[in-house]
């Protein structure tokens, strides 16, 4: 019996409609493709009206395929997939194809988007004919969670699953959480302290029955799929025994090895060779830096050993790998700060008195090097004149196009410190202010009435180059004032550069072993930029905060209590539905050759000895297809990409070429 | 290696240094360089803003003048240098003027496919293509004790330039640091020399000539080292009128890169051209060197 | 499309995880590229069966694709390496048919690499309009003797593969 096909063209509002003809397609389809029963075009194909046209249709017109042409199934397949559900006709019996993404937004002349558009459709008609219907397979999701990154993010995502009464693993890299905000002294634009609502999260983490705390410690590999992954995370050596440790802090204060501090203190201050990055460190067990201690560089010392009350130094601790299971993982990894060397021309590293954004918070920081004092290289000078220069390596076609989206409220924040702890004047060159938040924009006019100088305008250079007497010993700040429109020089004492957010070194490399991709600048990417800010490609993996994209603290706190309440759903669920996409192996085919045997990487296919033939373990198989594609008997099917479905689609997009040659492809 | 050359009119007579002591160092490095035959003036910074195709045409002759079996052509003169790849690049980026200009060259009998050829800075060459390694095999007399500043100009740190770093560029620094220098990383080294401001307003074009000799002078150079004739005659020639007009005492030797680059591989000094700068290098390079005799005064 | 220009037809067969996902970001950057390229979704580079890519020639296609993750990257841990080794044999296959060289082309593209992908598109429709059409079998009725052995691979490939007849 034919089957009969409904085709369904999106308009998109002007998306697809503006450079396709969808209304020609529709018709056309109508009439060119075979076995088709309705085709139809529609502004909003996703939205309720568009739905229902879809469900109405498959009972009245008893259709038993439908094909959908609107944008990409990454978007919108599971919504027509469930209409279709709906409407009581299996979801694998809908096919999407892809007119916006890869038809209309690429293309540029009319005529041949349509004509590609038709093609589209046509090669999903002739595959959606030859699908069959399958069933979702159920699949126990564990309830435990793991988080990736303690920063701010990673910390309340932690807390929300943790308090709601479930597991959560937390790890970070460094040896305590807290992340960038434990660095910084105030935040913006209600001035509390940094310190004084992060610390009192961080213990709490440290404390909760729930956490399982995994500090000092590197995602390894991921495996498995949503509901049941096994992650394998290295504890990298501390050279601390963690259960004898009591953090008293006696080995830190009597080492007598003292390094500066480049990640913590932003190279401003020092620590001790064996350390916790802070005072409210979590947790206080301390980590031994072996690159510095003098044990371990010259086999001399051990005054941390000898005086430990508990014992709990063991120079002999190796890296250990440990195994888990979890059910979901949310990844909050945050950000890196760009090289500001990158852009000589503004002289960091070069001249002493410019300080990066990160050197700066911990200048003011009253825990900080000078104990929250605003001094010079020198440590006794305070400044005379501040120049905080806006977007360095960001908005910036050379490092970074996008905006760090937190740098104008941070340099409105360094204004105010520098207003209210000395005498200086503070200039800031900006681009564009972009106070876009609630409280922002006052907080932005409350710095114009403290009598911040703000300059409209992208700084040249900043160098010592004097040419007045009045600039000598300076920093000269070179910028066109473009309100003005004039080249000005402003001599100054210090300099802020706020330097870019940018993606961790490794943020590719952490996706990969996830399976999250990243956008062209270098953020993971969400599965939508709008209705699925949290979730990712992969079911069971989300993302909070900086990782995704950069973000202030209170957008990075609500992203991961976000991820959060999407983990609990999964939990509360117990069960997801996994796309029965697996190969299958005809025994009657199979030749029990076993070269599919080798191929799998996820060893899915295993032979019978005594039949002599091999055999896909379900559970195991991802769908990749490679067997398929392999076996030369032809014994195993790719469920829902079959050669048959191939094939007919292959015809279909093919169906204006070459006419001459047009029948079957193997008719001779 | 070899490269079409082209010297440019600066290189004949006022700079006739850059050009002699370019044609040594290449010599020792192994760079070949092939004169054009019959090249012409660059039409310097002025012929464009009077008239873009005449002056894409007249540059464009030099390019069409390179030889087939050439495809790179290399100009000391950082104004030479600058024309020759705006051109090129102007061509390549519209067809139209690309057209018109090839009318132009037709008539004398000539055509050039923009692209053809790629135009280079000597800089760059030596320290891209010849680069670190091969360089420091070569050195003869390390220039160890010595302080230099490394002056660019602003013709070669222009976008379509190939140059490390248009906002702050390093070349020459490490090119020096490589040769033994003790390279003085002043922040001025790419800002303007004034170019022929000296022939609009002297007190202007004193006072740009001023902020770059303090500079050098405030991080205690021994001498500035040039990649551009302009530069290098606006530095040296107007020390004594900026002197004067400024009350001030410079006595800053203003040189060739090349120059200084020679004596580094042992090339003898007179085969350098020293001696032509106003401001002598040579008493600065004997006392620094420690070698009065490997640099004659 | 213009009457003086041949415009060939391109099949793309990416893989559901890296360049189909390069040619979704392409579309939402709006990076422009010419709509010869069909794009057909497999999940992974490694399902592409070179009977695919026959077929598709056999039935047409001027040109085809085959894109998916960069090596190490494949979501599937290696199979791209296998889509690249039978990228090997069909080059090899198709120029004893007598297929120019530029009408297959094997692509990496990360999901980040919307552009990319979209340069590499507009390169393969480029070279192959530059070729001409491929028009085949029927250009090989000229060459009678290969032509049947030709034909009797594309049988016992779909003999194998049950495609209906």
């Amino acid at each position: 019996m034919a089957e009969r096909v409904g085709i369904y063209v999106c308009h998109c509002g002007s998306n697809i409609a503006g450079m396709v003809d969808v209304e020609e397609v529709a018709k056309w389809a109508g009439v060119a493709i075979p076995d088709v029963v309705v085709a139809r075009d529609y502004k909003f194909m996703c939205s309720s009206l568009g739905q229902q046209m879809i469900e109405e249709d498959i009972k009245k017109e008893k259709l038993t395929r439908v094909v959908v042409a609107a944008c990409s199934p990454h978007l919108h397949e599971k919504t027509f997939r469930r209409a279709c559900q709906n409407a009581g006709l299996n979801p694998f019996l809908c096919q999407m194809t892809n007119l916006r993404e890869h038809c209309s937004w690429v293309s540029t002349d009319r005529l041949a988007a349509t004509a590609k558009a038709k093609a589209l459709v046509y090669a999903a008609a002739e595959r959606v004919k030859r699908q069959q219907p399958l069933e979702p397979m159920p699949v126990k999701v564990n309830p435990t969670t793991l988080v990736v990154g303690g920063g701010i993010a990673g910390i309340q995502a932690t807390l929300e699953l943790a308090d709601a009464g479930y597991k959560v693993y937390l790890v970070e890299r460094s040896p305590s959480i807290g992340g960038h905000m434990a660095q910084f002294d105030k935040t913006f634009p209600t001035l509390d302290c940094s310190a004084c609502i992060l610390t009192p999260k961080m213990s709490e983490v440290g404390q909760h029955e729930n956490v399982t705390l995994l500090t000092y410690s590197e995602l390894e590999e991921v495996s498995g799929s949503v509901g049941n992954f096994q992650v394998k995370i290295r504890k990298k050596a501390r050279h601390v025994d963690y259960d004898k440790c009591t953090g008293c802090g006696i080995c830190i204060e009597k080492c007598p090895r003292k390094v500066i501090d480049h990640e913590f203190e932003a190279g401003l201050g020092y620590r001790k060779a064996i350390y916790t990055p802070f005072p409210q460190a979590v947790p206080r067990i301390p980590v031994i830096d072996t690159e510095s201690c003098i044990w371990f560089t010259r086999g001399k010392c051990q005054a941390c050993s000898k005086l430990c009350p508990t014992q709990a130094i063991d120079y002999d601790q190796q890296d250990e790998t440990i195994e888990i299971e979890v059910g979901n993982i949310i990844v909050s990894t945050g950000w890196n700060l760009f090289d500001c060397t990158k852009l000589p021309q503004y002289g960091y590293g070069r001249l002493a008195n410019v300080y990066t954004n990160m050197e700066f918070e911990r200048l003011c920081n009253a825990a900080g090097p000078t104990n929250g004092k605003i001094l010079m290289r020198d440590g006794k000078t305070e400044p005379d004149s501040v120049a905080i220069i806006h977007c360095v390596g960001s908005r910036d076609s050379r490092h970074n196009e996008g905006c760090s989206a937190v740098c104008c409220m941070a340099a409105l924040k360094f204004g105010h410190l520098v207003l209210e702890k000395t005498k200086a004047k503070v200039y800031s060159f900006y681009i564009d202010m972009r106070p876009n938040q609630k409280a922002y924009e006052e907080f932005y006019q409350r710095l114009l009435e403290e009598g911040m100088i703000f300059v409209r305008g992208k700084v040249a250079e900043v160098t010592d180059a004097a040419r007045q007497p009045s600039e000598e010993g300076k920093l000269i700040v070179q910028a066109e004032d473009t309100l003005l429109g004039k080249q000005q020089r402003y001599p100054v004492d210090m300099v802020i550069l706020m330097g870019a957010m940018e993606p961790q070194a490794d943020a590719k490399e952490l996706g990969l072993k996830c399976g999250i991709s990243c956008s062209m600048a270098g953020w993971y990417t969400e599965r939508h930029p709008k209705l699925d800010p949290v979730a990712t490609m992969t079911d069971g993996l989300f993302v909070a905060g900086v990782c995704q994209g950069p973000k202030d603290i209170p957008a990075s706190v609500a992203q991961g209590a976000a991820a959060a309440a999407r983990v609990m759903g999964m939990i509360t669920k117990g069960t997801v539905m996994i796309e029965p996409i697996v190969a299958s192996i005809d025994e009657e085919e199979c030749s029990g050759c076993r070269i599919c045997n080798n191929l799998c990487p996820f060893n899915a296919i295993e032979y019978d000895e005594e039949k002599g033939v091999s055999r896909v373990v379900t559970a195991l198989c991802k769908g990749c297809g490679t067997c398929v594609a392999a076996c030369p008997a032809g014994a195993i099917t790719g469920a829902h990409f079959n050669n048959q479905q191939i094939m007919a689609e292959i015809r279909g997009a093919l169906w204006d070429a070459a006419p001459e040659a047009k029948e079957e492809p193997a008719a001779v | 290696m070899k490269l079409a050359y082209y010297p440019g009119c600066s290189l004949e007579v006022n700079s006739a240094a850059y050009d002699v002591s370019t044609r040594a160092v290449a010599d020792v490095l192994g760079i070949t360089l092939q004169e054009l035959d019959d090249w012409n003036c660059c039409g310097a910074t002025e012929y464009f803003s009077q008239d873009e195709l005449t002056a894409c045409a007249v540059i464009a002759r030099n390019l069409a003048l390179v030889e087939k079996d050439l495809d790179q052509l290399v100009a000391p003169c950082a104004a030479c240098y600058l024309n020759l790849a705006k051109t090129d690049k102007l061509m390549v980026d519209h067809e139209e003027l690309g057209k018109q200009v090839n009318q132009c060259l037709a008539a004398g009998g000539l055509q050039y496919t923009p692209g053809r050829v790629r135009v280079r800075n000597l800089l760059d060459v030596i320290y891209t293509d010849v680069g670190e390694e091969e360089i420091k095999k070569k050195i003869k007399k390390p220039l160890t004790g010595l302080r230099v500043a490394p002056y660019y100009g602003c013709q070669v740190v222009r976008p379509i330039c190939e140059t490390d770093n248009p906002e702050y560029p390093m070349q020459m620094d490490h090119l020096f640091q490589w040769l033994g220098a003790e390279v003085v990383d002043y922040p001025v080294k790419a800002h303007c020399c004034g170019g022929h401001m000296t022939q609009i307003s002297e007190p202007q074009a004193f006072e740009m000539i001023r902020r770059l000799l303090q500079s050098a002078v405030h991080y205690e150079a021994d001498m500035i080292l040039c990649m551009c004739p302009m530069c290098q005659l606006n530095l040296d020639a107007y020390q004594g009128r900026v002197n004067s007009h400024f009350k001030t005492e410079f006595k800053m030797p203003i040189i060739f890169f090349t120059q200084l680059m020679g004596i580094a591989l042992g090339i003898e000094p007179d085969k350098l051209d020293f001696g032509k700068e106003l401001v002598d290098a040579r008493p600065v390079l004997a006392a620094k060197l420690g070698a009065a005799e490997t640099v004659s005064v | 499309m213009s009457d003086t220009v041949f415009e060939p037809k391109i099949l793309g067969f990416l893989c559901n995880w890296c360049s189909y996902r390069a040619a979704d970001l392409a579309g939402i950057a709006r990076i422009k590229y010419p709509a010869n390229i069909r794009i057909i979704r497999v999940m992974c580079s490694g399902r592409v069966d070179p009977t695919f890519v026959l077929s598709a020639f056999a039935q047409g296609a001027d040109g085809v694709m085959v894109a998916g993750c960069h090596p190490g990257e494949c979501h599937y841990v290696d199979q791209n390496y296998k889509a690249m080794r039978r990228y090997a044999m069909l080059k090899q296959m198709l120029a004893q048919m007598g297929l120019e060289d530029n009408r297959l082309r094997l692509v990496w593209a990360s999901a980040a690499e919307g552009q990319q992908l979209a340069e590499a598109i507009e390169k393969l429709v480029a070279d192959v309009r530059e070729l001409g059409p491929l028009n085949w079998p029927k250009s090989w009725e000229e060459n009678g003797h290969r032509l049947e052995a030709i034909q009797n691979i594309a049988r016992e490939h779909a003999e194998a593969m049950e495609v209906p007849q």
